[in-house]
């Protein structure tokens, strides 16, 4: 996967779950976004892909592990795409293995929906083979 | 409400109208104390009808619409009526594709909401 830009270079960034941290780093996001152009309706699909998987990996990556385990997050924002990767620290987990909540069945299932989130606003969805890290690309609408 | 509460919460008529505070409901510690908060609201009613607005809302994350899974399951041994009312159109999306638009009823503006609850 490349890192949604060829030219923008990656930043990574040590995140602690802690929210006005996380906050941070997607105003900060949030805001190159803006002057690279990305309309408000990009920045929303690109904030809730981010948090959601920020959240899945403090949540359910690192359940049971000491709770001040950072994550790591790169990310790159380019005129055309901003690539957004999330990694753990935790076993990993097998995304294949999430029942799907948005069938009839499972709509009053509580977990599930936040992959189903990333996927929608998403181009490109990868996690690596481990299931620790999610690596996603969001591609900015042709006017 | 406590006084930390991160909702609004007024009552009209016999429906309990609840509103959030913050305009973004992703804080994980947020998220479970706002259902406390409102599964007390639904407690206290025999019968409760309750009316969430997003009117301030401009982000929340799927671990809020667990929250609100869970506050309808709560709702229903009691034939509650749950309503939800002011969605912006990109949160609205959010409840398309977790076809939570098909669990919820849905209302463009809290009057229309409040109607169905008559």
């Amino acid at each position: 996967m490349s890192n949604g830009s060829q030219s923008s270079p990656v930043a990574r960034v040590t995140l602690t779950n802690q929210r006005d941290v996380i906050d941070r780093l997607e105003e900060t996001i949030n805001s190159e976004a803006e002057i690279l152009g990305y309309a408000k309706a990009s920045r929303f699909a690109i904030r809730l892909a981010l948090d959601e998987a920020i959240t899945n990996g403090f949540k359910h990556g690192h359940e049971g592990l000491p709770g001040d385990l950072p994550l790591l997050v790169e990310y790159s924002v380019g005129p055309h795409e901003v690539f957004l990767a999330v990694e753990d620290q935790g076993p990993g987990f097998n995304p294949q293995e999430i029942a799907d909540p948005t069938l009839d069945e499972n709509l009053e299932q509580m977990s599930g929906r936040g992959v189903i989130l990333i996927r929608a606003y998403m181009a490109s969805v990868r996690f690596n083979s481990r299931g620790n890290r999610v690596e996603m690309v969001y591609r900015k609408p042709q006017p | 409400m406590a006084a930390d509460s991160r909702l609004r919460v007024k009552k009209i008529d016999s429906v309990t109208h609840v509103e959030f505070i913050d305009r973004s409901i992703l804080d994980e510690a947020n998220i479970q104390r706002i259902g406390e908060e409102i599964g007390v609201l639904i407690d206290r009613e025999t019968k409760p009808k309750l009316l969430i607005s997003f009117a301030n809302v401009d982000h929340l994350s799927s671990s809020a619409l667990s929250m609100l899974i869970a506050i309808n399951s709560r709702m229903k041994p009691k034939n509650g009526e749950l309503r939800l009312a002011n969605i912006d159109p990109q949160l609205h999306e959010v409840f398309v594709i977790t076809r939570l638009n098909k669990l919820f009823k849905i209302y463009p503006t809290t009057e229309e909401a409040l109607k169905t609850l008559a």
